[in-house]
């Protein structure tokens, strides 16, 4: 059990954490999520007394990290992947951290074994990969056999193979009754690993939920609806009979309307009686990872801005196969991204037209033109 | 708790396991030892052409350790890398969180680290001081003269403090690259350079290698080397408040900075 209350920490005039509260409890594997620059590595090494909080305290155990006794008996951590001296072999670097707490040489040999590094235990780990890197941090912190089991970001490197090793063995961790608090950028394998979710941004504590709860909460199904351009008070007319059907209506950044709690046929109707044409009615569901970008977006430390590459590039032709509308179109519509790792501004929310896109740029390239330039 | 036996046996593992150990006191011994039967051979065929006031203090003890000069920069490399390299691996967090007690960890380190480099210290100075002998013909002198043996030891001890001083220094500097940058040019040339610049010398002779040195003279001011206002145990008290000092700070960084 990892206990924080109230944990913050400055560096100088900028807060990495602010009055973080939370329990991890054993038994489960409990993902800890943000992006990058958030806090999450900070509060790791908070956590395990590496760095001392601004104020607040966190415990394990009911005891701070400082004070436990035989600490690598009782707690795990693989912190970052590269903090092995690159001249000295994977066996030598754990016999090291072996000898601390006493654990005998055969132990070393054993969890060399089980994440698959026996043959490479004699080399120099500074020939390692990222991932086999990530292995041996990860036989580090399983060295002691400990209750408590903290991992940052262990899947960075790794493939697939080894992705679903590492999901695996923290559940299967978690099953054993140990503490397991695994930190991530990614909300797509914290969905798959983890039971309960931390979700931290800028520092704070966004949620601290149930992943199911997480889920059910946050990726409502929803439609887009459009309505026929030209007429603007059509679109009023249209959200306030949705609303008064029950139906909770926001306006995208393109004009189109996202519509929850009204099922696709009651919206077609209500448009009906309304006296309002659709251009589309589509059905959508936000991703987990949507709902975790909305939740951090506000919180996103580090964002990336669009490449122009003016005057890189030659015009490209229009790809995917689609017919020539003839209109001047200045990009090619790129396809859905799943990309995670560089969140759009706010405001702009690519993945809000995205799994429908292909259908409707066909059908209307005249709106397709119109969302372009709304990016 | 981890134990300080416990520590010390992985500490001990930590430096075996690494190729610089071997090779940074294979240079100390190796550059102190040629580079002194060298000057003792070159005293040996010139000593008619020397000035007077440096024949008249000659001690050959003191020459066959004048590979020190640089032997000792072999040392402070592996006292800087025995340290430094914990932080610019990051291994670092990974010890200090499996030892959370950081007076613990450092002392054992600097323990296993300074025992071995006074060891290699001892050793080197008994090669350098009886290959040096070999080599200056009428002028040696002998182990069993007044104060040789002194000089001897003396001189293998002053290694190894050179060592730890530079473990304590990295500890405060957080970094090899940044101890490196500042305690070679301090050894090599800041240190020497103020020792021969008249108004500086005062100064410069309470600087740890400038102190510590008098221990391997037994002539006192050998090879004119000027006066200094303390003997030669007098000079490794200075040099061992120095060790204390950077040791002391090392301490203080380690304990309040965050790793």
């Amino acid at each position: 059990m990892i206990e924080a209350v109230g944990l913050t920490k400055r560096y100088g005039a900028k807060t990495a954490v602010y009055n973080l509260s939370f329990q991890v409890r054993p038994g489960t594997v409990t993902g800890f999520l943000g992006p990058n620059g958030s806090g999450k590595s900070t509060t790791m090494r908070m956590i395990l007394g590496l760095d001392q909080p601004t104020s607040g305290h966190v415990t394990i155990g009911g005891h701070p990290f400082r004070s436990l006794p035989n600490a690598p008996r009782q707690v795990g951590a693989l912190l970052d992947a590269k903090a092995v001296h690159g001249g000295r072999s994977a066996r030598n670097h754990l016999l090291s951290l072996a000898q601390l707490a006493g654990i005998p040489a055969a132990r070393v040999d054993e969890v060399l074994g089980v994440v698959g590094l026996q043959d490479v235990a004699r080399q120099r780990s500074k020939g390692f990969s990222l991932g086999m890197g990530q292995r041996l941090g990860i036989a580090a912190a399983l060295l002691g056999d400990p209750q408590v089991l903290l991992f940052d970001e262990p899947v960075n490197g790794l493939d697939p193979e080894g992705i679903l090793w590492v999901r695996n063995l923290m559940k299967m961790l978690a099953s054993e009754g140990r503490t397991v608090f695994v930190s991530s950028h990614l909300m797509s394998e914290m969905a798959l690993t983890a039971e309960h979710l931390i979700v931290i941004g800028r520092g704070q504590l966004l949620a601290d939920m149930n992943v199911k709860d997480f889920i059910s909460a946050n990726s409502a199904d929803f439609a887009r609806v459009r309505v026929a351009e030209g007429v603007p008070e059509r679109r009023e007319k249209l959200t306030a009979s949705l609303t008064e059907a029950g139906g909770q209506v926001m306006s995208e950044p393109d004009g189109a309307l996202r519509i929850t709690g009204l099922p696709l046929p009651r919206i077609s109707d209500v448009a009906h009686e309304a006296d309002v044409r659709l251009w589309e009615l589509s059905p959508h569901q936000a991703s987990l990872e949507e709902a975790y970008m909305r939740m951090t977006q506000g919180a996103v430390d580090y964002r990336s801005t669009a490449d122009q590459k003016a005057g890189l590039q030659q015009p490209v032709g229009h790809g995917y196969g689609q017919p020539d509308h003839g209109a001047p179109q200045p990009q090619v519509l790129e396809a859905p991204q799943q990309n995670w790792y560089a969140p759009p501004p706010p405001g702009q929310n690519p993945y809000a037209t995205a799994p429908a896109e292909p259908a409707a740029a066909t059908a209307d390239p005249t709106e397709r033109d119109t969302s372009e330039d709304a990016r | 708790m981890a134990s300080v036996p416990a520590v010390l046996t992985s500490e001990w593992t930590k430096i075996r396991t690494v190729s610089s150990t071997v090779w940074t006191l294979i240079s100390a011994f190796v550059v102190t030892v040629a580079m002194g039967a060298a000057l003792c051979a070159l005293m040996n065929s010139q000593f008619d052409d020397l000035p007077p006031a440096q024949r008249a203090t000659f001690d050959p003890t003191f020459i066959s350790f004048s590979g020190m000069v640089l032997g000792q920069l072999a040392m402070v490399v592996f006292g800087v890398l025995v340290v430094g390299t914990e932080y610019s691996s990051g291994m670092i967090r990974t010890s200090l969180a499996a030892v959370p007690q950081r007076g613990s960890f450092l002392f054992s380190k600097v323990a296993v680290a300074g025992v071995l480099a006074l060891v290699v210290g001892i050793v080197t100075s008994f090669v350098a001081f009886f290959l040096g002998q070999a080599l200056l013909g009428d002028h040696r002198t002998d182990i069993g003269a007044e104060h040789v043996l002194r000089a001897v030891v003396g001189g293998g001890i002053y290694m190894g403090l050179i060592g730890i001083f530079s473990m304590g220094a990295a500890t405060m500097l957080r970094s090899s690259m940044l101890s490196l940058g500042i305690l070679m040019p301090f050894f090599f040339l800041v240190s020497q350079i103020l020792s021969a610049v008249p108004g500086a010398k005062k100064v410069a002779r309470y600087f740890p290698d400038q102190a510590g040195s008098k221990i391997m003279q037994v002539v006192p001011d050998a090879m004119n080397s000027g006066t200094a206002p303390y003997g030669p145990w007098g000079g490794l008290g200075i040099l061992l408040a120095w060790v204390a000092a950077a040791l002391l700070g090392g301490y203080l960084v380690l304990k309040k900075r965050d790793a």
